[in-house]
């Protein structure tokens, strides 16, 4: 506390491109309490409160089962998986990157009047939604659980496997928002982009079909460029660790996992490279 | 280096800050261009927000400018700096550089020990939380750990006054409420630097004093740096050990609090500088003109500001096309609603018989200058032999800066309204 050796220095010719992580843990208790604020304040004065964590996805599971596994017949690719067990193994990540991904992308935005007025290391901001969305994620999982005891699916051997798909799901929602925040504090042409790109993503990845199908119809090596996209390798790695008789889909999870490293850090770049004119852009 | 030297709390070196403004755009003249303007619009949009954080410290042009520039200066541990100069003249940017909000185009900042900046209280506040949850909060933002905090949070919320309501959202909460909390966890920072804007004080004359009054807590702390930014002359002189003047984003003059209030109502380009000094327009038959007024301090310095409580003089230059005896010279002060506040009518207090050559001037004195801070102005007439011979409304306008009308070493809290009234108190 009174360590008056704390000297800080700013300086216009200092062009320093990576953060001060010693600054970053001075500030863990910060964090903490964002997160805590984002927790507590998601589900204030609502009835139903938490349950909206279990309610929206279930209500997404059975319009999914009703118009891709009924109507359009789409095929789970996997004997004895019903397509309930299918969308919802492949809807709660998917929940869980769109809340992050957007909150992350307008959380500099929306905290502007905080910014401006105090310093403390801005990546902060858009990196707590991706600890808060954590929370409705796990959440969520009963509503998996009670899909599987419905259609007494027992999940595979292998299911701890689905951290890593995880790991690279938040990965790539924290890199996408860090690049997308400050973006749209810049530019906020990218707040309308975002939520026209979202459900794009959702079309895109392998939520509602098998990412096989992919490999079926268009080839192996369109296949593996699909899984350039991380919620391809996400979600199909997710889902596999669950169902049994499913080959673990290490390819695309390993792609997957580069491309999600390499948008979290090059948006880690960026992001400290613009954060100097965040007061003065926003 | 400063790490080699003890003494040194805040370092600013050739420290500037630019900014790109907007140019009055072009209008088009015909519909074609227009919609051509309108298609390319993009391009431009993009160049015009990229440009905004493009500038360098060699930016020219009309559309850059520099809010601060060649600032320099130190202040010694334990001391309190105030920073004073006019609206626009740089005070905030140099804050928010010194803050880390913003960064600087050009220079170099060092800080040694731990800083707090104060540009607003209860910032990041959220209405759903309960008062204890935003304590947590709120601290955090401003630097502490949730050690710190928890150490603290018993005096805080005893400060704040409001323990029976620290369960309740802060949304339930008066906006009293809500900036006595804020201003409870403000109080327990204890930085080693406390770098805290004027601003914030404004508003709840309540908080505005406890502020104040905590400050002057800090600065009284062993080996506590303050730096001040403020408009309030008297806090200045009370509180502050040094000050600097900003003007257009430069360090004008430097020195002990009183020299530097002294030297900015002496010098700052002000309202009463702008006078206009054509008195052409005035009615009467113009026997006995006004050809010049000044304001004085008390001691006989030209002053281009006042400061409320202390003494004033308005000094008067004439022309008569004739020896004048008992003229009548009659000034109006008002507000700047064009309210008479009060009149200074010679007739009635001019001791004996005023008398007139045909070029000179008269001072009237206002012992202790009823006035608090804003914007006056003044009217006079010149009366001789029953006639009218000199009126011009609005003939001067002057600024009044707030001062410590009651000797008293408190702020003025900007309680009252109209004119500050000597009085005193008795207790029994």
């Amino acid at each position: 506390m009174s360590d008056s050796r704390i000297v800080t220095v700013v300086d216009a010719k200092n062009k320093t491109f990576l953060f001060n992580f010693k600054e970053l843990i001075r500030y863990k208790d910060l964090f903490y309490y964002m997160v805590l604020r984002d927790v507590t304040v998601m589900y204030k004065q609502t009835v139903l409160g938490f349950l909206w964590a279990i309610l929206n996805p279930f209500f997404q599971v059975v319009v999914f089962s009703v118009v891709f596994g009924t109507i359009a017949g789409i095929k789970t690719g996997i004997d004895g998986l019903p397509y309930p067990v299918f969308s919802c193994l492949a809807i709660i990540p998917w929940n869980y990157f769109s809340s992050t991904f957007s909150a992350s992308s307008n959380s500099l935005v929306n905290t502007a009047g905080v910014f401006t007025k105090v310093y403390f290391p801005r990546l902060i901001i858009p990196m707590v939604p991706i600890f808060s969305k954590l929370v409705d994620f796990f959440i969520s999982l009963i509503i998996l659980v009670l899909v599987m005891g419905y259609y007494q699916y027992t999940p595979g051997s292998n299911w701890y496997l689905f951290l890593l798909p995880l790991l690279i799901i938040i990965l790539s929602s924290a890199g996408l928002g860090i690049w997308l925040s400050s973006l749209v504090l810049q530019y906020r042409d990218f707040r309308f982009a975002v939520n026209f790109l979202l459900p794009l993503l959702l079309y895109a990845a392998p939520v509602a079909f098998p990412a096989l199908k992919v490999k079926e119809k268009l080839g192996n090596t369109v296949y593996e460029l699909y899984a350039l996209y991380p919620m391809v390798g996400g979600i199909e790695g997710f889902r596999s660790s669950f169902v049994q008789n499913a080959d673990f889909p290490w390819t695309l999870v390993l792609i997957s996992g580069a491309s999600a490293l390499f948008i979290f850090i090059s948006g880690a770049f960026y992001f400290k490279k613009m954060e100097k004119h965040f007061a003065d852009v926003a | 280096m400063l790490h080699n030297d003890n003494n040194i709390a805040v370092k600013v070196t050739d420290l500037g800050k630019a900014y790109r403004i907007g140019v009055v755009e072009e209008k088009e003249k015909n519909l074609s261009t227009a919609i051509l303007k309108a298609i390319l619009s993009p391009v431009k949009n993009f160049r015009k927000i990229k440009s905004l954080k493009n500038v360098s410290s060699e930016a020219t042009g009309k559309d850059v400018f520099w809010a601060n520039r060649n600032i320099s200066f130190e202040v010694k541990k334990g001391e309190v700096l105030g920073i004073i100069g006019k609206n626009g003249a740089g005070k905030s940017t140099l804050l928010k550089m010194l803050s880390r909000i913003t960064e600087p185009t050009e220079g170099r900042i060092e800080l040694v020990g731990r800083v707090a900046s104060l540009l607003e209280v209860g910032t990041g506040f959220n209405p759903e939380l309960t008062g204890r949850e935003n304590i947590f909060l709120n601290g955090t933002i401003l630097g502490l750990t949730k050690k710190e905090i928890e150490e603290r949070y018993e005096s805080i919320v005893e400060f704040s006054g409001i323990e029976k309501f620290i369960e309740t959202p802060v949304k339930r909460y008066s906006s009293g409420m809500k900036v006595r909390l804020a201003f409870a966890v403000a109080a327990h920072l204890d930085p080693e630097i406390l770098i805290i804007d004027e601003v914030l004080a404004v508003g709840d004359a309540e908080f505005q004093k406890k502020c104040l009054g905590k400050m002057q807590d800090v600065a009284g702390k062993e080996g506590r740096t303050v730096l001040f930014v403020s408009h309030d002359m008297a806090a200045v002189k009370n509180l502050c050990t040094r000050a600097i003047l900003l003007q257009h984003g430069s360090i004008v003059f430097e020195g002990s609090a009183n020299d530097v209030v002294n030297y900015y109502l002496q010098n700052a380009a002000s309202i009463a500088s702008q006078n206009n000094k054509d008195f052409s327009q005035a009615k009467g038959n113009k026997n006995f003109v006004v050809t010049d007024i000044e304001m004085l301090d008390e001691n006989n310095n030209n002053i281009q500001i006042a400061e409320s409580g202390r003494d004033f003089q308005l000094k008067i230059s004439y022309e008569a096309k004739e020896v004048a005896i008992n003229p009548v010279v009659i000034i109006h002060i008002k507000n700047n609603l064009e309210q008479i506040l009060f009149t200074c009518l010679s007739r009635n207090s001019y001791q004996g018989i005023m008398q007139l050559k045909n070029t000179g001037n008269i001072t009237c004195v206002i012992p202790k200058l009823p006035l608090l801070s804003g914007l006056y102005s003044i009217d006079i007439a010149l009366k001789y032999d029953q006639e009218l011979t000199f009126y011009l409304e609005n003939i001067f306008s002057f600024e009044v800066e707030t001062g410590d009308f009651f000797n008293t070493g408190k702020i003025n809290s900007d309680m009252m309204n109209g004119m500050i009234i000597y009085h005193k108190w008795k207790v029994n």
